[in-house]
């Protein structure tokens, strides 16, 4: 089974980065959460395996284990 | 014309118990007539326990309250005879629709499995149900089984004592005191029974309030659940469509916590509300209204010596799953057939303490889920609305997101995993099958399995020799000999073999698996007997 990838694992990191920013513009913050929350959901189902969704939750936490 | 619900179906008869010069001693004592209560002592008559059941009342529940039964209570109904006449009277539905907003997020089909001989569900009134188990009672009592329903018989004191229990009852012709053997309390979320012995019932209370409307209309709805998160009609909040019987529609709409209840239950209030979730231009006649909150809690244990709880009366839950009355026939079919070995002299009295063990970790399995159902139809933060709205919004679109909806997740029985009844597992089948499963249905020879296997300790084997009758201690079990040929269709093979050639199952009075094996093999299947029965510990 394999861990959460918490190594630079994005490619072109700088052009995701700004289609993450452009997704929200001209939102207002309810859409804005919205669009952040079903993308959140989004990538959940696509990892699936919930070993590495339970890693990434604590991870997101920014406490030491 | 009367509803079912305004008839005494039990009025007051004096008891020749009200003249005895001391109190007289029963068997075992059942307080409350409903559902779980009457479900209780036909069980225990009809294994020839001498039962009476108080209730304070003389009367079917008013109202229709508990509707929507699942297909392991109507096996277990099967047993108590009386599963076809709810069968026949229920509206069996397949189809669930999801609204979000002004607008129909997915459709689903529960897809029943093939090879059942019992629906997914049924919906029915409450008042049908407890009615059905009333005339089991008469046709018992005909046939001189000893069971007796005392309505208006309302118990004002209870004393515990070792090997007994003594109750103040009263009547409308004053009290009188009557002892017994044994006690189940099935009296509800309110369990003055519980309250009288002072015991906890703990658990979270949920700020929240819904009116429950029972309507009854010529509508063309089709016979669907359909549930609306967020509806124009009742902003902000749930509303659930459901069918019953007679034209009779349950309408369940949230309202929140800050509402006047008294209000709120007024015609000239609800009838507007059903108006702007029904149309204008549809005619329909309010049955009955009620509001109701809920908790999800339980007791901390549901035997106290000789008195012992099931039903709402030993946990309650929210409506969401319809996993109240369908658990609470689940605690009485697995306490009946310990209780009876246990009076008979067969099984020691701690067989009792795996009815807690067992019925605590169905009851802890139902608070879950009905917990987060709950949390999903109520948020209870900004975000957890936050994702809760994107979780429907997705589900319009993809599939994915479908099984993250959660309008109450149907309730299906549960497995006594750990349970110090099982013996380890010695057979290389299905999960599904394991020990501590309720045993699923299949369809063998003319009819189907789970008749076989009805209230008595049996020997399954299929493809595999075993003798016809083994006694272990007082305790008979009959064998049932299949054949995977009994079954063309193989769901028998696919449900008891899996990949083993042959199996041995030993299946408890209340058709759950004590143990399994390849073959027949004495000493491991007498020591599953014993084990089941209680006398012997589990290995640690």
């Amino acid at each position: 089974m394999s861990d959460l990838i918490l190594k630079p694992n994005i490619d072109d990191a700088d052009e995701f980065y700004a289609d993450l920013l452009a997704a929200h513009e001209g939102l207002d913050k309810a859409d804005s959460d919205a669009l952040n929350a079903r993308l959140l959901l989004v990538l959940a189902n696509h990892i699936g395996d919930r070993t590495i969704l339970s890693q990434a939750l604590a991870a997101a936490t920014l406490k030491k284990e | 014309m009367n509803k079912i619900f305004e008839v005494p179906l039990y009025a007051y008869e004096r008891s020749p118990d009200q003249d005895a010069p001391s109190p007289v001693r029963h068997k075992v004592i059942v307080v409350g007539a409903g559902p779980i209560g009457l479900a209780a002592a036909i069980d225990l008559a009809q294994q020839g326990v001498e039962v009476v059941v108080l209730d304070d009342n003389d009367k079917v529940s008013f109202g229709s309250r508990a509707i929507c039964f699942a297909k392991r209570p109507l096996e277990i109904l099967d047993r108590l005879g009386c599963g076809q006449p709810m069968v026949d009277k229920g509206v069996v539905w397949n189809v669930g629709k999801v609204f979000f907003n002004d607008r129909e997020v997915y459709e689903f089909n529960l897809l029943p499995e093939k090879g059942h001989e019992r629906p997914a569900f049924i919906n029915l009134q409450q008042y049908y149900f407890e009615e059905y188990l009333v005339n089991r009672v008469r046709v018992l009592q005909a046939e001189g089984a000893p069971i007796e329903i005392r309505g208006r018989n309302k118990v004002e004191a209870v004393g515990t004592h070792p090997d007994h229990v003594k109750l103040e009852v009263e009547t409308p012709e004053g009290a009188y005191t009557v002892e017994a053997d044994w006690l189940i309390a099935c009296d509800g979320a309110g369990s003055p029974i519980r309250s009288m012995l002072g015991l906890d019932f703990v658990g979270r209370v949920f700020e929240d309030n819904f009116l429950i409307a029972d309507v009854i209309m010529e509508a063309d709805f089709p016979t669907e659940r359909w549930f609306w998160f967020d509806p124009p009609f009742n902003k902000g909040q749930s509303a659930l469509l459901h069918k019953q019987p007679d034209g009779v529609w349950r309408i369940d709409l949230q309202l929140g916590w800050d509402i006047d209840k008294e209000r709120e239950k007024r015609p000239e209030n609800v009838i507007p509300r059903l108006k702007a979730m029904l149309g204008d231009d549809v005619h329909f006649e309010l049955e009955w209204v009620s509001i109701y909150t809920f908790q999800c809690r339980r007791m901390e244990k549901f035997r106290h010596g000789r008195v012992i709880f099931a039903g709402d009366a030993a946990h309650q839950v929210s409506p969401f799953g319809a996993r109240g009355a369908n658990s609470g026939l689940q605690d009485t079919d697995n306490l009946c057939w310990k209780l009876k070995l246990v009076m008979d002299g067969k099984a020691p009295e701690s067989l009792l303490d795996s009815y807690d063990v067992e019925r605590l970790h169905g009851a802890d399995e139902n608070i879950l889920n009905s917990t987060r159902s709950t949390d999903f139809i109520t948020p209870k933060s900004v975000m957890s609305r936050i994702l809760r709205d994107a979780v429907l919004d997705l589900s319009e679109h993809y599939e994915f997101a479908r099984p993250l909806v959660n309008s109450g997740r149907l309730s299906v029985p549960c497995t006594y995993d750990g349970s110090p009844l099982n013996s380890a597992d010695a057979l290389d089948g299905p999960e599904r099958t394991r020990p501590g499963s309720p045993c699923p249905d299949a369809p063998v020879k003319d009819g189907f399995l789970l008749p076989m296997l009805a209230g008595k300790f049996t020997l399954l084997t299929i493809d595999t020799d075993a003798p016809e009758m083994i006694e272990e201690d007082g305790i008979e079990v009959t064998r049932v000999a299949l054949s995977v040929k009994d079954d063309p269709t193989q769901e028998l093979k696919r449900r008891y073999l899996g990949n083993a050639e042959s199996a041995v199952y030993l299946i408890r009075p209340d058709q759950h698996v004590a143990a399994r094996r390849p073959n027949f093999d004495e000493p491991m299947i007498r020591q599953a007997i014993r084990r089941a029965a209680g006398k012997e510990h589990a290995h640690v």
